[in-house]
């Protein structure tokens, strides 16, 4: 009967092709919207897993996100190189500061000051120079991806800052002696890199200026044992990586409202889908209730009919979860090839799966209560 | 196809019906479909059952084929007692024993005449390309050997309802129910259709119901039995018998 079914499914070239489009649209919006969620969520902690060559991070408990640091004494960082099972402990400077380029264009950027000794917490790949051009005198780096789109030159520069180009930071000179490739970062600011000395002297006087503290535990020492130590001994807020990258991704999904609107997106493509799917199989299984009617009355089981029925919804709901996908990367490749926000794992099209065989059973399941209800002397009417 | 019951084997009537009554709704709306019918087919013979709309004709094929259940009294298919079996096992003998030949044909669109004929194998769980090939040989008896691969839109009135009865017979089923089986079709195409479930269907033991209005099939019926508002009014032998009789 599985012929049958699916040949009754197919005979119908538009209501077939309708199904599987409508489908395929709930499946695009469901895949899209959920796949630029996870990329904004992933962006938000990009700058995190830049800096993932220490094993924690040591912070003011106050800290809602990684952009958004309270100033720590600078003898924080003695306090935990002091702690057993710490192998290495560095300052790390993060702010927000006024910049102005060559033609005058005014940006704000995000200064990063790396320890001046060792450089930790520098960004993973450097495009032009060497990480220790950074030990120059007013050196800076800034990235090498898209500085049309950050730093471009917009008052007769006409282009973007590129490297051995002059421009001041806080009104003081600094000089671009490197680039950088990161992670796309949520914030649209230009993270720039220089030493954390530099740093300080670029960034405005406060009476605490150390951000963060990045330490490395010992090898052979357990990460949450020295964790607890350091903040036992500081009073301040220990996180590992993956902790700050999820506090980060909470509080700005949260806060911004994406997490609400994109979930409200997903939702609404599950409904439409669910509406569209559901209604067209619906229609489908109404026209051809006399049919299974006919079929009931020359003996056909329910067993039968309801594997009829799932083959069918099985059937336009694979068809057309295959399609929305393919368009849904597809224009996730467009997306992303943007800079903007588009990230699929794995989860994201399971998900989508489990969400459009979940629609199609229940359109499948109403049309079904539908076919079990109908009279077998229907055929005679 | 079922075994045949012990009552049944004994020389009953394929279809015994004693004071069958069927009622709908209830109270002040109650309708009375059938009020109190005996009737009684013999194994081979082709019934056809006239009367005026709405005198309960559809009602009662419904009830003999089991897929409506009577309000009162009794009625045995070959001496079996549907109305006592549950969905399931009603279901199955329908599968196994009984094939409908419907008004307005009723062929799956989608579905080719051969597919269409071998729906019944296909329900019993026969193989695909053996309920096909079964379907093919049934179609070249009903007289459409080089129409199997047309789909029902290809096919004229006649040629639909030859292939519905051929999906009615592929099985074997010993009982064939058939509503108005010529009423879509012109007097000729009606004539041919009937000529070709006398020579084909109602063969050997197999038994025919035939509701129908149209007087000019008449010559092909054993009896007939006449209806108005669910009685029985009367039952006369048909030409078909008396040709029959003649014969022997």
């Amino acid at each position: 009967m599985n012929r049958i079914a699916l040949k009754m499914l197919m005979g119908d070239r538009l209501k077939y092709f309708g199904l599987i489009a409508g489908i395929a649209f709930a499946t695009m919006l469901i895949v899209q919207q959920s796949s630029i969620l996870v990329g904004f969520a992933r962006q938000t902690g990009s700058f995190i897993r830049d800096t993932a060559q220490a094993d924690l991070w040591l912070m003011d408990p106050q800290v809602r996100f990684s952009q958004d640091p309270v100033p720590l004494r600078d003898t924080t960082v003695q306090l935990a190189r002091g702690v057993s099972g710490v192998e290495w402990a560095v300052p790390l400077y993060q702010g927000f500061l006024r910049g102005k380029m060559p033609d005058g264009t005014r940006f704000t950027m995000i200064l990063v000051g790396l320890d001046d000794a060792t450089l930790m917490g520098a960004p993973p790949v450097i495009v032009a120079g060497s990480l220790a051009d950074l030990r120059r005198d007013k050196a800076v780096f800034i990235q090498a991806d898209k500085p049309e789109k950050k730093l471009m030159m917009k008052r007769g520069g006409g282009r973007p800052l590129a490297l051995g180009d002059r421009f001041t930071a806080n009104d003081q000179d600094a000089v671009v002696t490197g680039t950088y490739r990161a992670r796309e970062s949520f914030f649209w600011e230009p993270v720039l890199y220089t030493t954390y000395t530099r740093a300080l002297q670029y960034a405005p006087p406060e009476r605490n200026s150390l951000s963060f503290v990045l330490v490395k535990v010992k090898p052979g020492h357990d990460v949450d044992a020295v964790k607890a130590e350091i903040e036992r001994s500081t009073g301040l807020a220990v996180r590992t990586n993956e902790e700050f990258v999820k506090l980060t991704a909470d509080y700005i999904l949260n806060t911004t409202g994406i997490l609400v609107n994109f979930g409200l997106a997903v939702a609404l493509g599950v409904l439409i889908g669910s509406l569209v799917a559901g209604q067209t199989f619906y229609n489908f299984t109404l026209d051809n209730l006399r049919h299974y009617g006919a079929l009931k009355a020359m003996g056909v089981s329910d067993r039968q009919l309801i594997g009829m029925l799932l083959l069918q919804a099985a059937t336009v709901a694979l068809l057309g979860y295959g399609i929305g996908v393919g368009l849904g990367s597809g224009m996730g490749w467009i997306v992303a090839s943007q800079g903007l926000a588009f990230s699929m794992p794995w989860y994201v099209p399971g998900f989508t799966l489990l969400a459009i065989l979940s629609v199609c059973a229940i359109a499948a399941w109403l049309s079904l209560s539908r076919v079990f209800r109908l009279d077998p002397a229907v055929v005679f009417k | 196809m079922a075994m045949k019951s012990a009552a049944f084997e004994a020389g009953l009537p394929a279809v015994a019906c004693r004071n069958v009554a069927k009622t709908y709704g209830e109270g002040e709306t109650t309708v009375h479909a059938l009020r109190g019918i005996d009737l009684a087919i013999q194994p081979g013979e082709l019934m056809m059952l006239v009367g005026p709309s709405g005198c309960g004709k559809t009602t009662l094929i419904s009830i003999i084929a089991g897929i409506l259940d009577k309000s009162d009294g009794d009625c045995q298919v070959f001496g079996e007692n549907l109305a006592a079996m549950d969905a399931g096992r009603r279901t199955a003998w329908r599968r196994d024993n009984a094939g409908f030949v419907f008004q307005s044909f009723n062929l799956v669109p989608a579905l080719t005449a051969a597919e269409n004929v071998a729906i019944p194998l296909l329900i019993a769980g026969t193989p695909h390309a053996e309920a096909l090939a079964r379907a093919a040989d049934m179609l070249d008896r009903v007289g459409l050997a080089n129409r199997r691969h047309a789909l029902p839109a290809q096919l004229s009135g006649g040629q639909q309802q030859r292939v519905a009865i051929g999906r009615a017979l592929v099985h074997e089923p010993r009982l064939v129910v058939c509503d108005e089986p010529t009423s879509a079709l012109d007097h000729e195409t009606g004539h041919q259709v009937m000529e070709v479930l006398r020579d084909v269907a109602a063969r050997g033991e197999r038994t025919l119901v035939v509701v129908t209005h149209d007087e000019r099939i008449f010559e092909f019926a054993d009896s007939i039995a006449r209806m108005d508002d669910g009685r029985i009014t009367g039952v006369a032998s048909g030409a078909r018998r008396a040709g029959r009789e003649a014969q022997r």
